[in-house]
């Protein structure tokens, strides 16, 4: 069966081929025939003659497992929800998750087949293999998304990512920025009204019949972080949507109002594991920013002020809320766009986890700064590289000189 | 006391096919045995011998179109049997027949009195060609003084020999070795060992060096000791070269023996066998190995080159490596596999399941596609040098010759950047990459 599956590929491989019948698809079998198939290549007559198993497949395979803990749950967070919403606090499990996932499947299939797409196009314009790259960030865009936004601005959004910040920097492994955070940039900054707000983070229509009914009186969409920033005061109350004051375990675990797969500092704490464990994530970034953030949010904490609400929440609470743990876990570990020096990686770490708790404190506003903090990480990630590769050179040039 | 040097930052690969220490009786000259100008970096050939000349042991064969005192001499007596020639008449292999034992050698002046004496002698016996200098990794230049000297006594590649068998009985060949190098530099000479075998020598600085692969590669101990700076020149050498360095300063003749390990999954028998330098394959291996669906590497896995069986044994003439070409053609999904026999350094496959004495069967696929550098950072877990490889890479990609010297390329041979090359997840040919950087780097600055 393999074997016929094989033989058929090898047959029908020379039509992709230059001067086949579909040499216009060539990267797109390449992709498929290697995707299914270990390629044969093997080494050159000098070099090394045996590689290591892990390779870019690999690699990326590895992170989209690490998501799905935080993807299920969020799909189940999105129900969960809506079904709160309408007034049933306690919905079947098998409800609530049933109606996140066909909430969100769509804009995962959006998201891969306009990115896939354009990533397949290009391919094939610079004879390029499919580069695996957005394997990850197509599951990654729709999971720092509002529930509520459109699949079509999904697709804007992450077409114009695609292009504009990995393709014409030359694919993956070249782009400055993080593609993905880029596609919620896009966002936030193209379409305000529906990437923040108090309408947005909560699921509002019923498909297919389920979740649906009358919203309840006490309704409030807000996130707790926007509540915090709107309340004005030193002892700002978080509450879920129906009222209910949320405790730290709450916003652990994550069944609060909030960005679909951004909620459970739990599961994406699951997921970084497996990135440290496999050694696909720096743990220097990972710990960096948590200490970043941390140590911030104590020094706004230590002197708090109530034309900044923000400083009146404990650090603690501060990481599990909003996007931090998230950012911190999947985003600022980009290999590509985060620093690649070991020091520089402490550096970058601490400067992302200080800075987006710094725009989600002082800056009323932005709720939420974990975005703009990787963002701006990103940006400063090639000059700490250089200062710390200038001081290597100097090191050597002393050296030299004695 | 001796300094002790842990090195962190490697990694030892087990592969399957292991020989023991026993090394066999060496069998008498006979058959083919080749001279390979590649072998000799840095060396432009010109032919002293024609096609079926006479050659005796010792005698040079091939001289440096821009260094004519520097030579390499046949291993064997005999004739020149042919001389293999590639594209634009390149001199690929120079073929020559053994003659009838027993076979006499060309003998060399024994006096080391001076540093001048003991040039000439290394430059006439064709020693001189199997050292190394750095920057480059080329045969070293005999103007130059080299700053320091250094002499790797182990060899801690994948399936290696154990020094023990080039050192056993040949210690005051190696003791007087050194001090014939020691009369070559104003500065040190320095001879990186083995916690097991810490050797101490009246002429030199014994360094330990304790840890995974490349603790054994030369580079590795130069940088940890004294690095190369922009200008200065050292030479990188091994044991074997420091003995046979000191067998001609006692007897007058230059020994071609070197014991080879061969090894490897495809071999029938892993043994060391005694046998002399630039034998053809099909003499060495015989039988011993299953050609079917094979590479043989002359050298190690890590930084040999591919043989057909009609080849030769290649410098530093010390390992034979055969394993399979591809395993399994048709490998489902291989990305996905959840196989424990899978290898990776990283826990990305489920090899950290296993034992960590565990052998593991590699072939030659490269096991995915190249892509550009992803896994930043990558390469500094098994490079353990003060140097930022991925930039030096990208400086070398570049054709930066600043950025080049500034990270630290005269530090670096290819072999470098093996390990680096073997676990990078983009396949890209480190190795290639430097080798020609370090060309380009010559050619634009010489």
């Amino acid at each position: 069966m393999k074997r016929s599956l094989k033989n058929y590929f090898d047959k029908i491989k020379p039509q992709f081929r230059p001067g086949g019948k579909f040499q216009k698809f060539q990267s797109v079998f390449d992709g498929f025939d290697s995707f299914l198939f270990t390629p044969n290549t093997t080494s050159q007559r000098i070099g090394v003659h045996i590689h290591d198993n892990n390779d870019s497949k690999r690699t990326m395979i590895i992170v989209v497992l690490a998501l799905i803990p935080a993807l299920l749950f969020g799909m189940y967070n999105v129900g969960y929800q809506r079904y709160l919403s309408i007034g049933t606090p306690e919905p079947a499990f098998f409800d609530a998750f049933l109606y996140g996932l066909l909430a969100v499947l769509p804009k995962i299939v959006v998201a891969y087949v306009v990115g896939l797409g354009i990533e397949f196009i290009s391919a094939q314009i610079r004879h390029h293999e499919i580069q695996e790259g957005f394997l990850v960030s197509g599951i990654l865009i729709p999971m720092i998304c509002p529930i509520e936004t459109p699949v079509w601005m999904i697709a804007v959004a992450t077409a114009f990512s695609v292009i504009f910040v990995k393709e014409v920097f030359g694919g993956t492994g070249m782009n400055i920025f993080n593609v993905a955070l880029m596609t919620r940039a896009f966002l936030f900054f193209a379409y305000p009204s529906k990437m923040s707000g108090d309408s947005v983070f909560v699921a509002s229509d019923s498909i297919f019949g389920l979740g649906s009914g009358q919203l309840v009186d006490s309704f409030t969409g807000a996130t707790p972080l926007g509540q915090i920033a709107t309340s004005g005061s030193l002892t700002p109350a978080v509450t879920g949507i129906t009222g209910n004051e949320l405790s730290l375990w709450d916003m652990f675990l994550g069944l609060i109002p909030g960005s679909i797969g951004e909620t459970s500092t739990l599961f994406i704490l699951l997921g970084g594991l497996i990135l440290l464990f496999t050694g696909i994530a720096s743990w220097r970034i990972m710990l960096s920013v948590f200490v970043g953030g941390f140590v911030m949010a104590f020094i706004a904490n230590t002197f708090p002020s109530a034309t900044y609400p923000g400083s009146a929440i404990s650090p603690l609470e501060h990481i599990c809320l909003g996007g931090f743990a998230f950012a911190a876990v999947f985003m600022a570990t980009d290999p590509v766009t985060a620093a690649h020096t070991n020091i520089g990686k402490y550096i970058y770490g601490f400067l992302v986890g200080a800075l987006a708790i710094l725009i989600r404190i002082y800056n009323s506003g932005y709720p939420e700064g974990a975005m703009l903090a990787v963002l701006f990480g990103n940006a400063f990630a090639p000059l700490i590289d250089y200062c710390v590769i200038e001081s290597n050179i100097r090191r050597r040039m002393r050296r030299a000189k004695r | 006391m001796l300094d002790l040097i842990r090195i962190k930052k490697g990694l030892d690969l087990n592969l399957i096919g292991e020989a023991d220490g026993k090394v066999s009786q060496p069998t008498g000259i006979s058959g083919e045995y080749a001279i390979i100008p590649d072998d000799f970096y840095g060396l432009i050939p010109k032919l002293l011998k024609k096609e079926g000349e006479t050659v005796l042991s010792g005698e040079a064969v091939l001289y440096d179109k821009n260094h004519p005192e520097v030579v390499v001499t046949s291993p064997v007596s005999g004739t020149i049997k042919k001389i293999i020639r590639g594209e634009r008449r390149k001199i690929l292999a120079v073929v020559i027949e053994a003659g009838s034992e027993p076979q006499t050698a060309k003998t060399f002046k024994t006096d080391a009195g001076s540093a001048e004496q003991v040039k000439t002698t290394l430059l006439e016996s064709g020693l001189w060609a199997l050292m190394r200098q750095r920057p480059y990794g080329i045969i070293p230049d005999k103007d130059v003084t080299p700053r320091d000297i250094f002499v790797t006594t182990f060899d801690s590649a994948p399936l290696a020999p154990d020094h023990c068998l080039m050192m056993d009985g040949n210690e005051a060949n190696f003791e007087k070795g050194l001090s014939i190098l020691a009369k070559l530099t104003n500065g040190n000479v320095y001879i990186g060992v083995t916690p097991n075998h810490p050797y101490e020598s009246k002429s030199a600085t014994s360094v330990i060096f304790e840890g995974p692969h490349p603790a054994g590669n030369v580079g590795t101990q130069i940088a940890h000791i004294a690095p190369v700076n922009k200008g200065e020149t050292v030479w990188a050498l091994d044991a074997e070269t420091v003995i046979r360095i000191g067998k001609l300063f006692t007897e007058g003749k230059v020994d071609y023996s070197c014991i080879v390990t061969i090894a490897g999954e495809k071999v029938k028998t892993p043994q060391n066998v005694k046998t002399t330098m630039g034998i053809s394959l099909k003499t060495l291996l015989g039988n011993n190995i299953d050609g079917n669906n094979t590479r043989i590497i002359a050298g190690n896995v890590l930084t040999g080159v591919q043989e057909q069986l009609e080849g030769f044994l290649h410098f530093p003439y010390r390992q034979i490596t055969a394993i399979p070409e591809i395993s399994n053609d048709c490998e489902f999904m291989g990305w996905a596999s959840l196989s424990p026999k899978k290898y990776s350094a990283s826990r990305t496959f489920f090899s950290w399941l296993m034992p960590k004495s565990k052998k593991y069967s590699f072939d030659a696929k490269i096991n995915g596609g190249e892509r550009a550098i992803i896994m930043a950072g990558e390469y500094d877990k098994v490079f353990p040098m003060d140097i930022y490889a991925e930039y030096l890479i990208k400086a070398i990609i570049a054709r930066d010759i600043d950025k080049m010297e500034q990270l630290g390329i005269y530090e670096v041979v290819p072999e470098d950047f093996a390990l680096c090359e073997f676990i990078d997840t983009s396949k890209i040919e480190l190795q290639r990459i430097v080798k020609e950087g370090l060309d380009y780097l010559r050619k634009e600055t010489n």
